[in-house]
């Protein structure tokens, strides 16, 4: 018998998947986090999860985490104290950044001015210089070096970066620095950019550098802590974590590259959403993860998720792999609110977070939220989170009804709708993002709703993007937590290749590709996935020689066979992909800029669910009926309890359809049918 | 005047829109708006397009009334400059300033206007402009220090149809790129261009699609109809009946000895209406600084002051243009006559943020910024190759640099940065790929940011070292002239460039130059201004000031103008810095200076040689014609 475990680590509730890898029997636990020592609440939700199965704690194999730690020590400003060695000349780099400010014409006068990652006092420059092509213009002083980080010893410095210009280049000066360091700072870790991102762009890998560097000594703490905790409580098992490109990793490897996790939470959402609608049959999908302050979306081609270059958590924007989540700072918190100035109906990005909260939720909050306006219109039952939260009705209408005066509305349904479209707009913005502003139809994918108000906004958005059909998946709150126990394990190696095509023959590229693939394949193999097991992918970023942008293209490994058929054949893919994107082609020379192995293990093999037979009618699940608004008119919504549903059951909208951790709307003119692999989909009722 | 062709007859029956509606439509096209923007900055090939985003969107009701756009470009003054008929599929392209009423405004802006059926009728109109880098005339990137006049400064494009009902022009646009440097260039940008601006033609078919053509059509008429009432209301609060309010700032020269340019701006509110009046203004300059700026422009540019702090979020457009009157001399610097030169007119537009600022902030506090980085300075190095793999070939660079952001009533301006929205700098590694140079020093220069309660960012250096015999053109500004300090806030330094040569020798340069060979191993300092101080400096924090110290934003030295002592190893010396604080207030005057602008003209003049090492320029003066 083998056993897997997902665990889940969110603001409020951990949860843990246990799924029995020969039967794909799944067993779930949902309990309180506890955010002064996480291990203790994954512990607690292991040990239940166990006894519910009836195993012992030893028999568990793998425990496979995705985790926000990373993400919280920079959204929360609570990151180690970064040191920061620059070539001489640049120690401004981070304060200079790209001179950008963000907003329109007179966006500046309100743009806060940002604190570096790296305090200016505790920057160091390094006498020495590398030109682009390598060659070294200034050798390294070393005694000055020395010198300086001695200064940075005296200033309680917890890691230490070093960014050179042109290291990309060659990584000598910087290899030379950290050795040094190793001697004068003992004990501080070192992020080199030439390991960390060895692409070109000061700023862009000075700053993922940083980044690194500033979570390292915090997830080195986590996972240590949560490794001997796990071994103390009897689990044996290894511990792998997540990665932001929705691969897994040993913990050794997150310790050392903090930066690739930034993403593992919402990461595992979007690999749990591949494998719920995998299971339904389909391999095309958009995933709609909107919680309580933002929404995250992204989207998946053949079970795919796109990949960006760019990992962005708060305003740090950082040069990573993750999924391509896009986030839209709206949830079912954000505050709804009408300058007096304009009359328009503004919601976010101002957001009522967890506490007051919605009005709705009588922790005093009295500003209307996106959840008020959902109480309003009858969408939410009087109960959330099991019954943990009892929903304040009135209090929703009398903070709703405060926009409908500001706007003339004449009812405080009539404003409640005009916020949750405004809302949905709002979403379908970053809908587009993933979508249409990347040559994709959003027709030709199903969306998959999770989060705490996913559920019960997709519906609406399944009717504004045309993606059909809509997934709700059994236990949205558990999505993360599945995507974390069925992923495979994964890395990648990456360098910037500065060439036109003109002076670069296929068996250059070729000999690049795979010696990025025994780099990354080699580190696998030392967390223990053996060669034979690995699948390599290639992936290179190219250009018409002289954009600004790069357009990634997947490299077929038979190509690299064929000499310099594979730089022809890279360049037709290159053009039939701008041509897509942007509809014109460009008569002047490819350009290769950043290559890329990514090595992948093997997919756990996890049986499905299988829920029981029914009979296509749900009424044995029939709860209650209530009483909703939809598009100006009241109707009566019939209310389902999903765990009474069975498989074939279909739900006609209007109704509702409740669970412990998420509610679902299903719009009039809607059906939901309910999967045999637990999830509902929803789809335009057929006419007649 | 254009003569539109539609296939509909009637007209579109205005209806009510529901204020939802009329929100989703409002986003609908700032969405539009952006992904122009997207499809733009991804496919150029020319530096100022592709790194800086040097261009911009507009989305136009049908008559050409922008609903949607970063910069009020003019459609209806370019169509009714445009003598032809306008059908479905046409792309209009024009880089003549004087054919459009400088709806652009320098040649090197490709403006194109693409009208947006449905239906069989104009629903709308998409267009966008972009500075190229390079549109021939007698300098690497087309803007001649010294032109007198437009023909110097490249190919001047007339208002034609590219494409007509779809089909490219192919013999006009051989004609075009066979005038300019880097044609590869040129034809990227402008197919980026057309792809943005066809993008934005389908997202409104789309809006016309999902909520109905006479929904859509009537939602635009809302939408400027809440620009028009916001700032109604938003003028009779701010500015008070019958008051002139004037302000004046300056451009240092004109590249050929004149200067420095006067730039008035009066306000006076009577009404419901605003008069803008650019009267008082210097005459149009010999050089080629001068700034054609169209009415609408400067519309837009004083809504979006006054708008941005009320609603940050609103969609401004042009609905509020009727409650704004504007006057502008002819033969000004404002409305040159043709054929006046235009390229160097980079300045006035950024001195605009300087000039609104300065005016706006009288009556409005959560307006009065310092004087920031009121540019967007250019930096051109050319030439051939001489040895290695790329033996002849030509490289041509043209990037923009970046100073200090004033001090604002919201905190300190940012060291180095830009006040135009969306540029970016071209970072050293890119430059170092791409071209024979290498970079020694890219920082802020400390202390050149003004004092003040809030300080003023810092100016940067940055030092080109030249690997190929080439030439080097520059253009800039606030060399003679001081960023200004508000509420007690100092001045910001000025700008500076010189080139330290191989043989040892240092060679001061004008702000204004061109032509200026260079040869492997000199070094070219490429100096910025700071911005204005904000407030009182004796009131800022001195650990603050120590903090900068240590950080090397501020030199001790430059701490004593916040009245502050800082120790050698950088902490606040707090006895010495109370004495030197109350000797300082006792000094000065009780009531600080609203505007702090350095010396007087004379003064500056009188000193000019000695204190920049340039000659003083001549001050222009108004001729009866």
């Amino acid at each position: 018998m083998s056993y897997r475990l997902g665990v889940d680590v969110g603001g409020t509730f951990t949860d843990v998947l246990l799924v029995d890898e020969d039967s794909g029997a799944t067993w779930r636990a949902k309990t309180a986090s506890t955010p002064a020592d996480q291990a203790v609440g994954v512990l607690t939700g292991i040990g239940k999860v166990c006894a519910d199965a009836g195993i012992d704690m030893s028999e568990v194999a793998q425990v496979l985490h995705g985790t926000t730690v990373a993400t919280n020590a920079i959204l929360e400003g609570k990151g180690a104290t970064v040191g920061l060695v620059t070539t001489k000349g640049f120690r401004q780099v981070l304060q200079i950044a790209r001179s950008f400010v963000p907003g329109g014409l007179a966006g500046w006068i309100i743009w806060p001015k940002p604190e570096p990652l790296a305090d200016l006092e505790n920057t160091v420059e390094a006498d020495e210089r590398i030109a682009s092509d390598g060659s070294v213009v200034r050798p390294l002083d070393e005694d000055d070096v020395r010198r300086q980080l001695q200064a940075l010893a005296g200033r309680g410095v917890q890691a230490l970066a070093v960014s050179l210009i042109n290291s990309f280049a060659d990584p000598a000066h910087e290899q030379r620095i950290a050795a040094i360091a190793a001697e004068v700072l003992p004990g501080v870790p070192v992020s080199l950019s030439s390991d960390v991102l060895p692409e070109l762009r000061e700023y862009e890998r000075t700053l993922t550098t940083v980044a690194n560097g500033y979570v390292q000594p915090q997830v080195a703490r986590y996972v240590q802590h949560l490794s001997e905790g796990l071994a103390s409580g009897g689990v044996t098992g290894e511990l792998s974590i997540l990665r932001s490109d929705g691969g897994l990793q040993s913990a050794d490897a997150a310790v050392a590259a903090p930066v690739t996790m930034l993403l593992s939470g919402p990461a595992g959402g979007v690999t749990g959403a591949v494998w719920v609608a995998e299971q339904c049959g389909h391999r095309d999908l958009i995933t709609f993860d909107m919680g309580g302050t933002s929404t995250d979306v992204a989207l998946v081609r053949d079970l795919d998720p796109r990949i960006g270059r760019e990992t962005k958590v708060g305003d740090l924007s950082v040069r990573a792999s993750s999924v391509d989540v896009r986030t839209v700072g709206a949830g079912g918190g954000s505050i709804a609110h009408v300058p007096e100035l304009t009359r328009a109906l503004r919601v976010g990005p101002q957001s009522a977070g967890a506490d007051p909260g919605p009005a709705a939720y009588g922790k005093g909050g009295v500003e209307p939220t996106v959840t008020d306006a959902n109480v309003v219109l009858g969408y939410l039952p009087s109960s959330l989170a099991g019954g943990e939260i009892t929903l304040d009705v009135e209090a929703s209408r009398a903070a709703v009804s405060k926009v409908a005066e500001a706007m003339g509305l004449d009812s405080p349904e009539a404003a409640a709708a005009g916020i949750v479209d405004i809302v949905n707009e709002n979403m379908l913005g970053g809908l587009r993002l993933v979508s249409v502003q990347q040559g994709f139809d959003p027709r030709d994918f199903a969306l998959v709703a999770f989060g705490g108000a996913g559920p019960l906004h997709a519906n609406a958005l399944g009717k504004l993007t045309g993606a059909w059909p809509v997934i709700i998946p059994p236990g949205p709150g558990l999505l993360c937590a599945l995507g974390d126990a069925t992923t495979s394990r994964r890395d990648e190696s990456a360098r910037t290749v500065l060439r036109r095509f003109g002076q670069l023959s296929g068996a250059e590229l070729a000999q690049i590709l795979r010696e990025l693939a025994d780099e990354a394949g080699e580190r696998l193999a030392a967390q223990g996935l053996a060669r034979e097991q690995q699948t390599v992918g290639f992936q290179v970023d190219v250009r018409y020689h002289g954009q600004g942008f790069e357009i990634p293209v997947e490299v077929d490994p038979a190509w690299l066979d064929d000499g310099d058929g594979a730089l022809t054949k890279l360049g037709e893919a290159f053009d039939a992909e701008h041509d897509r994107l942007f509809s014109f082609l460009l008569g002047v020379d490819h350009e290769l800029v950043n290559a890329r192995a990514t090595v992948t293990g093997p997919r756990p093999d996890v049986a499905p669910v299988r829920l029981e037979e029914g009979d296509g009618d749900p009424a044995a699940a029939l709860v209650t009926e209530h009483p909703v608004h939809v598009a100006g008119e009241q109707v009566t919504a019939a209310v389902y309890a999903r765990d009474r549903l069975r498989a074939g059951d279909v739900v006609r909208g209007p109704a509702i359809v409740t669970e412990m951790d998420s509610t679902t709307l299903v719009l009039p003119g809607h059906v939901a049918e309910v999967h045999p692999s637990g999830s509902l989909l929803i789809t335009p009722a057929q006419e007649g | 005047m254009a003569w539109i062709v539609e296939t509909a007859t009637g007209a579109v029956e205005r209806v009510d829109v529901d204020p939802v509606t009329l929100d989703l439509i409002e986003n609908g096209l700032r969405n539009a708006r952006y992904e122009m923007d997207e499809v733009l900055f991804r496919t150029a090939l020319s530096p100022g397009i592709r790194e800086q985003h040097d261009e911009f969107p507009l989305i136009g009701d049908p008559s050409g009334k922008m609903v949607v756009g970063q910069f009020g470009l003019s459609i209806p003054d370019f169509l009714e400059g445009f003598d032809d008929t306008v059908e479905e599929g046409d792309v209009l392209l024009t880089s003549d300033p004087y054919a459009c009423g400088a709806a652009i405004s320098h040649a090197n802006d490709w403006l194109l206007v693409l009208p947006v059926f449905h239906e069989g009728r104009v629903v709308g109109w998409a267009s966008m402009f972009g500075h190229m880098s390079d549109v021939g005339g007698k300098t690497p990137s087309s803007m001649p220090t010294d032109a007198r006049t437009i023909y110097e400064e490249g190919v001047v494009i007339p208002p034609f149809k590219l494409y007509r009902r779809g089909e490219l022009n192919e013999d006009a646009l051989r004609i075009i790129l066979n005038q300019v440097r880097m044609p590869d260039w040129n034809r990227a940008d402008l197919n980026g261009l057309v792809a943005a601006c066809r993008t934005a033609a389908r997202r409104v078919v789309e809006m016309c699609q999902r909520f109905g053509t006479a929904t859509y059509l009537s939602a635009l008429d809302a939408l400027l109809q809440r620009n028009h009432d916001a700032m109604k209301v938003l003028l009779q609060m701010v500015f008070e009946e019958g008051r002139t309010l004037s302000f004046t700032d300056y451009i240092c020269d004109d590249g050929v000895g004149n200067g420095p340019y006067e730039l008035k701006l009066s306000l006076t509110r009577t009404g419901e209406k605003v008069h803008l009046d650019f009267t008082g203004s210097s005459p149009q300059a010999a050089g080629p600084i001068n700034y054609y700026i169209n009415e609408n422009l400067t519309r837009m540019f004083f809504g979006i002051y006054m708008i941005t702090v009320a609603d940050p979020q609103i969609l401004w457009n042009d609905g509020f243009y009727p409650l704004i009157d504007v006057t502008i001399p002819d033969g000004s610097y404002w409305k040159p006559k043709h054929p006046a030169a235009l390229n160097g007119r980079n300045h006035g537009i950024g001195r605009v943020f300087d000039l609104f600022g300065g005016l706006l902030g009288q009556t409005n506090p959560a307006l009065l910024n310092a004087a920031g980085f009121s540019s967007s300075p250019h930096f051109m190095y050319s030439g051939h190759y001489s040895g290695g793999e790329r033996k002849g070939e030509w490289f041509q660079l043209y990037s923009i640099g970046f100073g200090g952001i004033p001090g604002r009533p919201l905190g300190d301006g940012p060291d180095g940065h830009s006040l135009w929205p969306s540029f970016v700098n071209i970072p050293c590694e890119y430059l170092e790929s791409y071209y024979p140079l290498r970079i020694e020093t890219w920082e802020t220069v400390p202390d050149t940011g003004g004092a003040g309660l809030h300080r003023g960012g810092n100016g940067v250096d940055v030092a080109y070292v030249f690997e190929e015999p080439g030439e080097i053109a520059i253009h800039d500004d606030r060399w003679l002239t001081y960023p200004w300090g508000v509420n007690g806030g100092h001045p910001g330094a000025r700008g500076r460039k010189w080139i330290d040569r191989a043989d040892g020798t240092r060679e001061v340069l004008p702000s204004k130059c061109h032509g200026v060979p260079v040869a492997p191993g000199d070094v070219l300092h490429f100096v910025t201004w700071g911005g204005g101080g904000w407030g009182d400096p004796l009131e800022r924090d001195p650990e603050l000031v120590a903090r900068e110290v240590r950080r090397g934003l501020v030199t001790s030295r430059g701490a004593e103008r916040y009245g502050v002592c800082v120790t050698e190893d950088g902490e606040v010396d707090a006895e010495a810095t109370t004495t030197l604080r109350d000797q300082m207030r006792a000094d000065r005057p009780a009531e600080l200076p609203v505007f702090d602008m350095g010396p007087p003209v004379e003064e500056l003049l009188a000193r000019c040689e000695e204190e920049t090492g340039l000659p003083a320029p001549r001050r222009p003066v108004w001729t009866s014609a």
